[in-house]
């Protein structure tokens, strides 16, 4: 299982984001999301999106073998075990794993809660095979 | 710590370059909650009586509320008050986008701006790190430019509020976009930005909001979400936006047609919602956290160009107001009026009244600059709004507005300024829609829709009646309606797709750990309704009942045409309309709250 996205659907409200911090950190705080939004405006108009593809390049990556598997097929950080060494940080290929040391003392991305797909009006965002 | 806000107001003295940060005060919070609230609040407390909007004692008081940038589909709404150039009176005009969500990111509830700086400046805002900032390089520019260099400059996270040339150049009814194509549209608050020297607010804001309970704020937000995404009307609504009422408005006579002297326009299957859906949109465009976003963002082939928008008001007014009937006409003027600075409604009413001073003679080419204001001449009205927006030769006195400019012109012109305490009135045509007259003649900052919304009730019971129900109906929705401003979140969720407003209670417990009941809300709205009209009786000394008349168009001139042909409301009605207003709102027969209401509502203080 795996998130997918339509950026064309995609209306750029962030209501995912939230979602998302409020599920990984129990935080109110979209800098603290892990979706990628990137609105292309004025022109030519329109949002692009990115999303895990739980392709596991960041896992193999871990030194300290921080990024793991969940029950629902999604990989996700052990906070205990991750050093901000930011090695995960190039290898992922939809620029979707986030270090950001001044907001959290561990990297973090999507372990496929679904919370974003349950907000998104647009039906942009949809869990699959 | 206030669970649910920023934390903080901060004060920006652009004279001095000062800057000054308080804890946002617990009874302000308590009393007043947050957005249009706060800025009532500040602006009786803070700006003088008789205040110059436009001199260093004005304020600019820009809130978000207890939901902005919260899961509370669509708590993406950002208040702007000041006193207004163009009314003279109370101004509050509601941002959408992102702005009101970085704002308490950045850990502030409201951001006060006194005083007048020395030199155009950018006031830069990076969580604690607050500057101002030389905007020479920005001075003169459209707001897209700006908007579009200063997220290459600092990043796409940053958010920008930014002025045009109309606000640069005092136009009163300039406005203050956001996201390319958002904007703080009425009354003249970018009017007021631009006379405090300041170009552009560039923001970011990276904190957490506190909660008082994280877990039943996450699952009361879900069930918001989930009541939206599960609503009939989801899909259409969101198709369509504001513009699903175009072709509504046409049928029952309220879409405003040459400067509303008729309410169905004979071009206006051309502007209907699916017409521009097909012909233009090219995607939505959300404000904050919103599941059934309205924006819509456009292409014109055509101008080679984008805008946000048409939104329904801009149709009426810059569309059948002015005799235009091709969208991308319509969204081109749009454009111009975003990227220059002023509001698109008042923009469409002054020229709207332009256009049928020139159609009677009573102005000319001599007077016009040699423009050709004939009904729908769209090069004549691109024209227009470029001169307006630079205050050059005829632009000049429309850019005053339009009930000044009448003034000015005279000879009857006064008739059809179509307006209410000299703002323009949005696009709903009142001729007879006696509900909706009444919410134009009584709100709150001029003849603006927004408080409220209430001519679909006017079809629901009867049009021309006016009866004590009608009235009832005008006062619970002007107590209720605004309460969404003052939680910093959209009110359409509850308009457009009927979802149960019960939802919002347990979502604002959770979040401040304050229980409050819809009821509660509205008395807390009723409140602020009464506070703002002791302002304008504050800041207007012949303040009272005459300032409530609409247009006389509406009670002395039925249209000709249209679905609403041969039909007004008589004078005698508007002022029965007045009368029961103002007995059911505990005011005397010239429209001031009585002793005794100012007591109820524990108002004393706010009166001395």
């Amino acid at each position: 299982m795996r998130l997918y996205v339509d950026s064309s659907k995609c209306s750029g409200c962030r209501a995912c984001l939230v979602a998302c911090s409020l599920n990984l950190f129990q935080e109110n705080n979209p800098k603290k999301a892990a979706l990628n939004l990137m609105p292309h405006f004025p022109a030519p108009g329109v949002y692009e999106m990115k999303v895990c593809t739980q392709c596991g390049d960041c896992a193999q990556a871990c030194p300290t073998e921080a990024i793991k598997l969940n029950e629902r097929g999604g990989y996700y950080v052990d906070v205990d075990e991750c050093n901000l060494c930011e090695a995960c940080v190039p290898e992922c290929p939809e620029s979707v794993m986030f270090v950001r040391a001044e907001l959290a003392n561990h990297a973090w991305k999507c372990d496929l809660c679904g919370d974003c797909v349950a907000v998104c009006g647009t039906s942009a965002l949809w869990i699959g095979n | 710590m206030l669970n649910g806000y920023g934390g903080s107001i901060l004060r920006v003295n652009l004279t001095t370059g000062k800057f000054t940060k308080e804890p946002t005060p617990a009874n302000v919070a308590r009393d007043f909650i947050g957005g249009r609230g706060f800025g009532i609040y500040f602006l009786t407390k803070e700006v003088p009586v008789g205040a110059d909007p436009l001199g260093p004692e004005n304020k600019l008081i820009i809130s978000s509320g207890p939901l902005s940038g919260m899961l509370a589909v669509g708590g993406g709404k950002c208040d702007f008050t000041t006193k207004s150039p163009l009314t003279g009176g109370y101004a509050s005009a509601s941002l959408g986008g992102l702005f009101t969500a970085e704002l308490k990111y950045a850990g502030i509830d409201s951001l006060i701006l006194e005083g007048i700086s020395p030199k155009p400046v950018y006031l830069f805002i990076d969580d604690n790190k607050i500057e101002l900032r030389d905007a020479a390089p920005y001075w003169g520019k459209g707001t897209f430019e700006v908007e579009k260099e200063f997220k290459e400059k600092f990043g796409e996270e940053f958010q920008i509020a930014v002025i045009g040339p109309g606000g640069e150049n005092g136009v009163s009814f300039a406005h203050i976009n956001h996201d390319f194509g958002r904007q703080a549209g009425r009354g003249g608050v970018g009017t007021v930005m631009g006379a405090k020297k300041v170009k552009a607010i560039v923001l970011r804001g990276t904190k957490s909001v506190p909660v008082a309970n994280v877990e039943t704020y996450r699952k009361a937000g879900m069930a918001l979400y989930k009541a939206c995404k599960d609503a009939e009307g989801l899909k259409e609504w969101t198709r369509y936006g504001t513009t699903i009422v175009v072709s509504w408005c046409d049928e029952v006579g309220a879409l405003p047609t040459r400067n509303f002297t008729a309410g169905s326009f004979e071009g206006g299957k051309t502007l209907y919602g699916p017409v521009m859906r097909e012909q233009i949109v090219i995607t939505d465009k959300g404000c904050f956290g919103c599941p059934c976003p309205c924006g819509k963002y456009s292409s014109m082939k055509r101008y080679k160009s984008f805008v946000e928008g048409p939104e329904y008001e801009t149709i009426g007014l810059l569309g059948a107001n002015i005799g235009i009937s091709d969208i991308q006409d319509v969204a081109q003027a749009n454009l111009l009026c975003d990227d220059l600075g002023i509001d698109t409604i008042s923009a469409g009413g002054v020229i709207g009244w332009a256009m049928e001073a020139y159609e009677k003679g009573i102005l000319t080419k001599a007077d016009t600059d040699g423009l050709d204001l004939k009904w729908g001449n769209v090069q004549a009205v691109f024209a227009l709004i470029e001169k307006i927006a630079r205050k050059q030769g005829f632009g000049a006195l429309l850019a005053e507005g339009v009930k000044k400019a009448a003034q000015k012109v005279g000879k009857g012109s006064e008739k059809f300024a179509i307006q209410v305490k000299g703002m323009e009135q949005s696009a709903y045509a009142t001729h007879n829609a006696t509900a909706m007259l009444l919410a134009y003649m009584t709100c709150d900052v001029g003849a603006h829709h927004n408080r409220s919304w209430a001519i679909t009730y006017d079809l629901q019971v009867g049009r021309d009646k006016v009866v004590p129900e009608k009235v009832a109906r005008v006062i619970w929705l002007q107590n209720f309606r605004p309460m969404f401003d003052v939680l910093g979140s959209c009110r359409l969720q509850w308009v457009e797709l009927g979802i149960d407003r019960a939802l919002y209670e347990p979502l604002l417990e959770s979040i401040t750990g304050i229980e409050r009941t819809w009821e509660d809300l509205e008395a807390v709205g009723n409140r602020i309704w009464n506070l703002t009209r002791l302002y304008w009786a504050r800041e207007n000394e012949d303040f009272g009942r005459s300032w409530d008349m609409p247009a006389s168009r509406f009670y002395e001139e039925p249209p000709k045409t249209g679905a609403t042909a041969g039909q007004i409301t008589k004078l005698e009605d508007v002022n029965r309309l007045l009368d029961m207003y103002y007995e059911q709102r505990g005011w005397d027969a010239n429209g001031m709250p009585t002793p005794a209401t100012i007591e109820k509502l524990n108002l004393d203080t706010f009166v001395n």
